[in-house]
Parts: structure tokens; C-alpha cells; sequence
């Protein structure tokens, strides 16, 4: 075991650090914080959103991939997969404060808008988990299809979309009788899932498909499947991930994976608009509170990017840890 | 106890389940010796499939198709055609075949007035993609050009282009070498010497006492970068390695590899399919398992997407340019129209590490990169009958 010294002065920096990040959080907030999962980094990096600086990075649990934030910004969720638990993590400290019992080998997960349960997408064996996070109780767990992974709430909290990377389906699961109500096949291999705010669309990307679902939430039918094109890029390289949609409903952005870009689509006519050039093999995106800012995580470059939404320009790049995998920014 | 919800009942989202019975056909493996590192073992290409049906199966049950498998292993001496009918009789109108070339044609020519669609995993021939191509043969196993074009594209972009080959006995390892020797041409690379291999199967050799054998002298003098070695059925090639006259990398059908799969394979979600893999067989995922996972699974792909399970509509289906299937390579996977081989990333590996993925950067093709692995359509001699 080789551990890592840092040097004095470096220690001392953050040390001085530290104590400024527990100035801020007893004032109760990780506002204007971003944190990203490093998979193969084993470690979460944070970054301030103001100064686009990293003020910490820590050790997590093996293999962190889903990353997401409690409603009031006072928890993070994590999930490390090969420690087959999800972290309950300290934003201000970055400690870890407890461990969930998430089933074997949890990769996204997504949290009721109430805060409570957290519903788990076990890769490994086929099913979706249900955790009470306060009591740390397993309230059911919901089989799917193989490889499930993308997980998403409506926005009313009555349906919970779980997708599965070998069946190529979108399972619409109630969340009060944790059965399957509907299944909808999609492109191969999807692996994000993400509702418009007015829970009227729902986005399910299809990376080796190469697509983008656009699904009525109410009939449970695909309304469109956006491709991409890029020139230049070979269309296998085009694997679509990681979506995110302005709270008015009216862009949509993809982060296209290896193909080193976000689309940036019109979310009420499904045209493209333009792509932007990120770092390498993008997969997961968050957004500022005030949705001035896009974060990316680029799991090739090791490398966080910035986008200025309004511009739709990439206005920075961060260094984070090995493989970055997911983000979440801090609610206000 | 949680409560264990479940999925919505196939009786609900489909009145009747549809049976697609799939058909295996394979060969009894010669038992090993009392203790054979690298023997094959018994499942090989049935545990594969086996698996590919469960996942097919996990689909199925929201889609109301049902999936199984059904294997007729032969045993020496028995009639591959009459096995093959037996099962294309009995209702598996897919058939994968692990079996060699000449019998892989008997069975597609046989199968063929019954409506049986057959799937390559076992001959690597290039003639089965060629001249010998036939309308009802999916090719899910690489063809030796695809291999030797893969270990190729590294060895030109690693800049090392003076080959030495060494050329094993079997008619085999005579077709690797000349699959080597078109990728030579292909890529810029030059066959500085070539030499048979003449001194029998070395690495299978057995004895009580470990001898120390002599550099082996036909190495000497050579000026190579790299020695590759056409030794398919494993008799001979992970004996050279450090044996060599002068230092010399050992590449080819042994030492640094190209193959669908491995058992370091890793990346693009397959620690799952191998988890998944390893749970079911008890031992790693080899090339062949893979080859008739994914010849399974794109029965089961085909039949969702198509909402057909008849033979005919699945194969029109396979060939057309809808179809692509995940299948943890990072890149979907298609189906070559010309002669129906499946296009797919290769990998090249030492035995315990991946060290590169064919197609390398920068090896461009109008279509796509996947094409310059083997035969494309301009120099095919495939004519679909």
C-alpha cells in the first residue's frame, strides 16, 4: 500500500481549505457546489461553480459512479459499485457519514422529489431497489429487464422509469404498488433517463443506438427519435448518454460519448442546434441551479467541462480524477 | 422480507408467448491430457448461448416471446447433416454451428429447402466469406483476414513492420500465414523471412523432468521486429516465446493476439457479461462462447425489433441496414450485406491484458472503419446464392 504524502505547503493549503468549506456548510449550504464521481479514481472531486476551482477531493468507496444530492442539498448520494453500497456522503467534508444498503452492484440511482425512497438500478442482477433512505430498509425490489440503468421520477413521483441496457426498454414502474406497467422498447442500449419538469416528455438516450427517445409519459409511445450527425465523426462514435432539460422545457443536451461532444436540441421541435466540443468520452451532465452552467464529465480526459448555456460555449475545463463519471451540482 | 414485486405478467402485455427454439450444433472436444492448462472445455460455445438465451429471455418476458435452446453435440464419426436436419425437423430453425468449414457448408446446403438460417461461430476460413459464401450463413466468428488485418493495423501503427513468420504444419496455420501475408500488404508491413515450423507440437510435449531447451537456432540471424507465429491449434506457438535466438516479440495466433473477445475484457459494460458469464459457467468467457452469445442474442434482437420470429423475416432483418446490436464492444455491431459477416471491433491481447482495439485510429474507410477488418465489398468474391 502506497499512501500518498502531500507536501507541507500543500497540506497546510488545504488544510486552510477545509476550514473554509466548514465556514460555509455551517452556514447550511453546499451551494455553488459541483461534485463528481472518478470511477476509476475511486475519489469525488468538488469544484466551486463561482471560481471553477477544485476545493476538495476525497476518497469514496470503490468504483463511484451514480452521484446525486438530497432535495435540501444536505446529502450526497453515491453510488459505489463494486463496495455494493451506496455512501451517504457530507458535502461540506466530504466524509462519508453512512453506507446504504443498495443490492449488488448499484449504478444510477434516482431519489422521489420528497426526498425519500431512493430507488436503485442493480446492474448485476437485474432489478430495481427501492431504499428507505432514512430507515436504510429495503422496501422492495422490482425485477426489470438485464442490466438495468437509467433511472428516473416523474416529477409527480407516481412513476418511476427504470431502463435496461440488454432488454432496450424503458419499464414505467408505479411507485406505490412497485409493479410494471408498461414497457417501451427503445434504442440498444439506454442508459439515461430524464422527465421535462412538467413531467409531459420523457428523454431516454440509446448509446450503442446511437438516438435519443422522445416518450409520451401519458400514452407511453415514442413521439420521436432524434438522431445526431456529425461531420466529420463516425456515426458508431456517436453513443448518446447523459440528457438534461432546461426547466422550460425548451432545450435539450446530449452528451454524445466518445464523440467528444453535447448537443445542444430544441426541445419542442427535436432539431439539433449545434454541437459542442467537450472533453473526451462525455457521458453525465448537471446543470447550475440558475442553469447558467452545464458541467460534463469527460471519463477519457479526465476532465470536467464547462459550458456557458446561454452561449452555448465551452468556457472551461477542469481537472478532476480518474475517469469521471457522474455530477451533481448543489441545489440552491 | 421486501416485498418482491413482479414484472407485469407476459399474459398481460402479450395474450400468447411465441417459442423460438434455437438449435446448437457442436462437436465432442477429445478429452485432455491429466492435466491440460489450456484444454477446451466441454461447454464451450453451449454456455455462451445458454446465456444469451436468458438474456433474450429477460426481453421476452415483457415482449411475450420465449426463447431455448436445444444442443446436439457430435460425437467422431457422427453425420453433421443428419443432425442438423434433426434439429431444423424438431422446430430450430436457427441454428448456430461451432463445427469446420466443409461441414458448416453440408449443413447450410442441407438445412437450406427447410428454411434453417444458420450462424458461423467456429470457422474463421476467409473461402466460407468468398467464393464458398452461401445466402443462409450468418458469420458471427471473424474470418482469418479480419484477424491478421487487426494484429496488422497495430503492428504498422506501432511502426514495428519487419515480420518473420513462422508457419505451422496444418493446413489451418498455412491459411493464417497467408492471412497474414495480405494484411503485410494491406498495412505496409514486410515479411522479412519466412520458415516452417518443423519440429512438432513443442508446447504440448510432456515429460518428467522440466528440460531446458536450446534457443531454437532457426531464430538466428533473422532481422525482425516481431515474430508471428500461425499455429492455430495451439501446438507449438507459446513455446517460442523467450526461446527465440535474439529477444523477439511473438505475435499471432499466440503471445499478442487478435480475437471478439478475452477474458481481460473489460471496457463498455462487459464486466457484466463476464460477471454474468462466469456465474452461469463456472470458468472466463472464451472467443467462441461470445461468437454464439452474440449469434443468439441477434436472433433475440432481431425478433423483438422485427416483431417476427419466422427465419425469413429475421434473416431479411439481420442483413438489412436497421439492424445493429449492442454487444459490449463500444461500437454497435452490423452485418456485412456482401457476405453476411458480422463487422465488429477486434481485440488485441497478451493473455492476461488488453493492449489495443482494431479498428486503430486513423485507419479511415468510406462506411466505416469496421470495414477495413477483412474482405470489403469492392474485393469480395461472396456472390449470396
Amino acid at each position: 500500500m502506497i499512501a500518498f504524502r502531500p507536501p507541507t505547503s500543500l497540506r497546510v493549503l488545504s488544510a486552510a481549505l477545509m476550514g473554509a468549506v466548514v465556514l460555509v456548510a455551517a452556514e447550511g449550504a453546499s451551494a455553488g457546489m459541483a461534485y463528481v464521481s472518478n470511477e476509476s479514481g475511486n475519489s469525488i472531486t468538488a469544484i466551486d461553480t463561482a471560481t471553477l476551482t477544485v476545493t476538495q477531493t476525497a476518497k469514496v468507496g470503490r468504483r463511484p459512479r451514480g452521484i446525486i444530492m438530497s432535495p435540501d442539498g444536505k446529502v450526497i448520494y453515491l453510488c459505489a459499485s463494486d463496495d455494493h453500497s451506496v455512501q451517504v456522503i457530507d458535502p461540506a467534508t466530504l466524509k462519508v457519514l453512512r453506507k446504504l444498503k443498495s443490492g449488488q452492484d448499484p449504478e444510477l440511482f434516482a431519489l422521489h422529489p420528497s426526498g425519500n425512497p431512493l430507488y436503485i438500478a442493480n446492474e448485476n442482477d437485474n432489478q430495481v431497489t427501492v431504499l428507505d433512505v432514512e430507515k436504510n430498509k429495503v422496501v422492495a425490489q422490482v425485477p426489470v429487464g438485464t442490466e438495468p440503468e437509467g433511472m428516473a421520477v416523474s416529477p409527480d413521483g407516481k412513476i418511476l422509469v427504470a431502463t435496461s441496457e440488454t432488454t432496450n426498454m424503458a419499464h414505467f414502474i408505479d411507485t406505490e404498488t412497485y409493479k410494471i406497467v408498461a414497457n417501451v422498447l427503445v434504442g440498444a442500449r439506454p442508459r439515461f433517463a430524464e422527465f421535462t419538469r412538467d413531467g409531459k416528455k420523457l428523454f431516454v438516450s440509446a448509446e450503442v443506438g446511437g438516438t435519443v427517445s422522445v416518450i409520451d409519459p401519458e400514452t407511453r409511445k415514442i413521439i420521436k427519435k432524434i438522431e445526431f450527425k456529425i461531420p466529420g465523426v463516425s456515426k458508431e462514435t456517436i453513443q448518446p448518454v447523459g440528457v438534461r432539460v432546461t426547466r422550460d422545457g425548451k432545450t435539450a443536451f446530449v452528451a454524445l460519448g466518445p464523440a467528444n461532444r453535447v448537443a445542444v436540441v430544441n426541445a419542442e421541435t427535436y432539431a439539433v442546434e449545434d454541437y459542442l466540443l467537450v472533453g473526451q468520452r462525455v457521458w453525465q451532465l448537471a446543470f447550475t441551479p440558475d442553469e447558467k452552467q452545464l458541467f460534463t464529465t469527460n471519463g477519457n480526459s479526465n476532465d470536467v467541462s464547462v459550458i456557458d448555456v446561454p452561449a452555448r460555449k465551452v468556457v472551461k475545463s477542469i481537472k478532476a480524477g480518474g475517469a469521471p463519471w457522474g455530477v451533481v451540482v448543489a441545489p440552491q | 422480507m421486501p416485498l418482491r414485486a413482479q414484472p407485469a405478467s407476459p399474459e398481460a402485455a402479450a395474450p400468447t408467448v411465441l417459442e423460438i427454439p434455437i438449435g446448437l450444433l457442436t462437436r465432442e472436444v477429445p478429452p485432455p491430457p491429466l492435466y491440460d492448462l489450456l484444454a477446451v472445455p466441454e461447454d464451450d460455445a453451449v454456455a455462451g448461448a445458454a446465456l444469451a438465451i436468458k438474456d433474450n429471455n429477460s426481453t421476452g418476458a415483457f415482449t411475450g416471446q420465449h426463447f431455448t435452446l436445444n444442443t446436439a453435440t457430435l460425437a467422431e464419426g457422427d453425420d453433421p447433416v443428419a443432425a442438423a436436419k434433426a434439429l431444423v425437423d424438431g422446430g430450430n430453425h436457427f441454428l448456430i454451428v461451432n463445427l469446420p468449414a466443409d461441414q458448416l457448408i453440408a449443413v447450410a446446403d442441407a438445412v437450406k429447402p427447410l428454411g434453417g438460417v444458420v450462424f458461423n461461430v467456429g470457422a474463421l476460413d476467409d473461402t466460407l466469406r468468398a467464393d464458398q459464401c452461401r445466402a443462409n450463413v450468418f458469420h458471427i466468428a471473424p474470418s482469418r483476414a479480419m484477424l491478421a488485418d487487426a494484429l496488422a493495423q497495430f503492428l504498422a501503427v506501432k511502426r514495428w513492420t519487419k515480420l518473420f513468420l513462422v508457419v505451422g504444419p496444418q493446413p489451418d496455420d498455412i491459411a493464417y500465414g497467408e492471412a497474414v501475408k495480405r494484411a503485410a500488404r494491406k498495412f505496409g508491413l514486410k515479411i522479412v523471412a519466412e520458415k516452417p515450423w518443423t519440429f512438432g507440437p513443442l508446447a504440448r510435449e510432456r515429460s518428467d523432468s522440466i528440460t531446458r531447451s536450446d534457443a531454437l537456432v532457426f531464430t538466428r540471424g533473422v532481422d525482425a521486429d516481431v515474430l508471428v507465429v500461425a499455429d492455430e491449434a495451439n501446438d507449438f506457438g507459446t513455446f517460442i516465446p523467450f526461446r527465440t535466438a535474439e529477444p523477439r516479440l511473438v505475435v499471432g495466433t499466440q503471445g499478442l493476439t487478435a480475437s471478439t473477445w478475452h477474458q481481460a475484457q473489460d471496457a463498455w459494460g462487459s464486466a457484466q457479461l463476464q460477471s454474468r458469464f462466469l456465474r452461469g459457467a463456472n470458468r472466463t468467457m472464451r472467443p467462441t462462447d461470445y461468437q454464439a452469445w452474440l449469434a443468439a442474442r441477434m436472433v433475440g434482437e432481431a425478433a423483438t425489433r422485427a416483431k417476427d420470429a419466422s427465419p425469413a423475416a429475421i434473416a431479411d432483418y439481420l442483413r438489412s441496414p436497421d439492424f445493429s446490436i449492442a454487444a459490449f464492444k463500444g461500437v454497435p455491431l452490423s452485418v456485412r450485406p456482401w457476405d453476411q459477416q458480422v463487422r465488429q471491433p477486434l481485440l488485441i491481447a497478451q493473455p492476461f491484458a488488453i493492449v489495443a482495439v482494431a479498428p486503430e485510429d486513423g485507419f479511415l474507410h468510406q462506411h466505416t472503419p469496421l470495414d477495413t477488418l477483412g474482405f470489403d465489398q469492392p474485393e469480395s468474391k461472396c456472390r449470396l446464392k
